[in-house]
């Protein structure tokens, strides 16, 4: 659906995205983490035929973003990061104006549908300057699927949006996902990590790394680590621990927990479970510690800093 | 066309709802009203002495001509800046609309506009019509309004194609209102000055391809020309201003 290779796109002597290059299947929901300033913004803009790319090719839904730019655009849904409205419009009328330019069928129909979507029947008539941040956003987004669009560019979609909000949107990409191609920015790591089935690091306008949240979590720390708790002093468990197969790095932190890691895959814990309970003590606690998308997204980018 | 249409409709309603559009109006017509009523009492005063000369709407569409220099500017000056400033225009980019129905749209919005106070203008031609026997000379008046309409379109169109380059509207009246002051005052100057090409500056004068021909019932094909060229011209000023900006 969506088919970038060697975007490069450069803002006078500055550039903001060096050949970046990637895909996005139809059913997929992929998310671009980055810093503020990585490119994203940029990227996502040449996609929706907002700007023609310095170099490179973008083909979206099988147009090319240049060449064929009225097809693109025709087929995506686009929120731009600071979500453009007319302040001076209702809600009902300006969704109106644009099915009018999208030449839709049923329009007063298909503009019902989109505010029902996001939750906005009770404000459709009201004048689009009156709404807080989180409505407008909410404004945004059913422009941007109004018509049902193949592919959906979101620029941040759920900046502003107050906690129950956020979940809402949230549901409500993750059901378009499941037949259309949803590309969406965002630096709320816990957000890719939630919605995306793939997730795309870009720093400094180049991609770093590009996977599944869980294989980015799995690829990054090489093996798993699981903290484990137990009534009482742990010192000597310290070392029965360490005698379980396949048991690597144990070690007794200051606050009584033991610490340890074991290969990916092989999960280790029942032995480990069955030790403590044998040699005698209360088992309380036994989780892993998977490193968040948080940490992976520094140690990329902050490696990627240390190169330069 | 229908996304034209589609952006002309907003644009057009979008003016009952400034104030800056009744201003324009009220005061066209305020200046309009007391040279209509000035015109005919100084007919009924030389009425006696029989010049052979009827009054005819020469006055009024030559005012009304005047008041759209002052007025235009300030009724396309938001036009398309407004769209950058708002960070609409990323959504007007982006929408499945061509640059130039993207321009013309905005150009038919205000030209439907200054169409409608035309419209309404109409009330002093009746007037006069009912007030001279045998009537006024149909002739001038259609040739007259038709080189007012004419001239809000060229107007209309330079106010949309320098509204799309700029993302400021006060430099977009400013520099507006100075395209408008030299077409229609300065450029004439030099026509009798220099001792070639005076031709060239007298062409390029807007007024007298109205002053001296359509308002008093001459049509010329060089000067609906001129008036077409100068809206095509600022049309596509426009769009190529819009283009340039996706490309920067």
């Amino acid at each position: 659906m969506i088919k970038v290779t060697g975007l490069t796109k450069d803002y006078g002597a500055r550039r903001a995205i060096s050949n970046v290059s990637f895909d996005a299947e139809q059913g997929e929901i992929v998310g671009f983490l980055g810093p503020n300033g990585a490119g994203k913004t940029t990227t996502m803009r040449i996609l929706a035929g907002y700007m023609p790319p310095t170099d490179g090719e973008a083909l979206v839904a099988g147009y090319d973003v240049v060449s064929e730019s009225l097809e693109v655009r025709k087929r995506v849904g686009y929120l731009p990061e600071t979500v453009p409205l007319y302040t001076d419009m209702t809600v009902f009328d300006y969704l109106k104006f644009m099915a009018e330019l999208r030449h839709l069928p049923n329009m007063e129909d298909r503009v019902d549908e989109a505010i029902e979507m996001v939750g906005l029947e009770d404000r459709a008539m009201g004048f689009i300057g009156n709404l807080s941040k989180g409505m407008r956003q909410r404004v945004g987004l059913a422009q941007a699927l109004l018509h049902r669009p193949e592919v959906l560019i979101l620029d941040e979609p759920t900046i502003g949006l107050d906690p129950s909000q956020v979940v809402d949107v949230r549901n409500l990409i993750r059901n378009i996902g499941k037949e259309r191609t949803v590309l969406l920015s965002t630096h709320i790591l816990s957000e890719a990590q939630n919605i995306c089935d793939r997730v795309l690091i870009i720093n400094k306008g180049r991609i770093v790394t590009e996977d599944t949240p869980e294989n980015l979590q799995a690829r990054l720390v090489g093996s798993e680590r699981v903290i484990l708790r137990v009534r009482g002093e742990a010192d000597e468990l310290t070392t029965l621990v360490g005698k379980v197969k396949g048991v690597e790095n144990v070690e007794l932190k200051p606050d009584g927990t033991i610490e340890f890691d074991f290969a990916p895959g092989k999960d280790l814990r029942p032995e480990v479970a069955r030790t403590v309970i044998k040699e005698g003590y209360d088992l309380l606690e036994l989780r892993p510690v998977g490193m968040s998308l948080e940490e992976i997204f520094l140690e990329l980018t902050g490696a990627d800093a240390k190169n330069k | 066309m229908r996304n034209i249409w589609t952006i002309a409709k907003r644009e057009y309603d979008h003016y009952f709802a400034s104030p800056i559009a009744y201003a324009v109006a009220f005061t066209i017509f305020l200046v309009l009203g007391i040279i209509f009523a000035l015109n005919i009492f100084y007919y009924i005063q030389n009425s006696f002495q029989s010049f052979g000369s009827a009054p005819d709407v020469g006055p009024i569409t030559g005012a009304f001509t005047f008041m759209l220099v002052l007025s235009v500017p300030a009724l396309t000056m938001r036009l398309v800046s407004d769209e950058h400033r708002m960070g609409t225009m990323e959504l007007m980019l982006t929408a499945p609309v061509r640059d130039s129905e993207f321009i013309i749209g905005k150009w038919l919005g205000g030209f439907l506009f200054i169409l409608t106070l035309i419209v309404v203008s109409l009330v002093y031609p009746i007037i006069l019509n009912n007030l001279v026997t045998p009537g006024i000379d149909q002739r001038v008046m259609l040739s007259a309004y038709l080189g007012l309409i004419l001239i809000s379109a060229s107007f209309l169109s330079i106010g949309v194609g320098v509204s799309a380059v700029f993302s400021n509207q006060i430099a977009s009246f400013f520099v507006t209102m100075i395209i408008f002051v030299f077409l229609w005052w300065l450029v004439g100057f030099p026509a009798g000055m220099v001792p070639v090409g005076g031709n060239v500056f007298s062409y390029l004068d807007m007024k007298t391809h109205f002053y001296d021909s359509l308002n008093i019932g001459v049509i010329n094909l060089g000067d609906l020309v001129y008036y077409i060229s100068l809206t095509a011209l600022g049309l596509f000023t426009g769009t190529t201003a819009v283009e340039m900006r996706r490309w920067r």
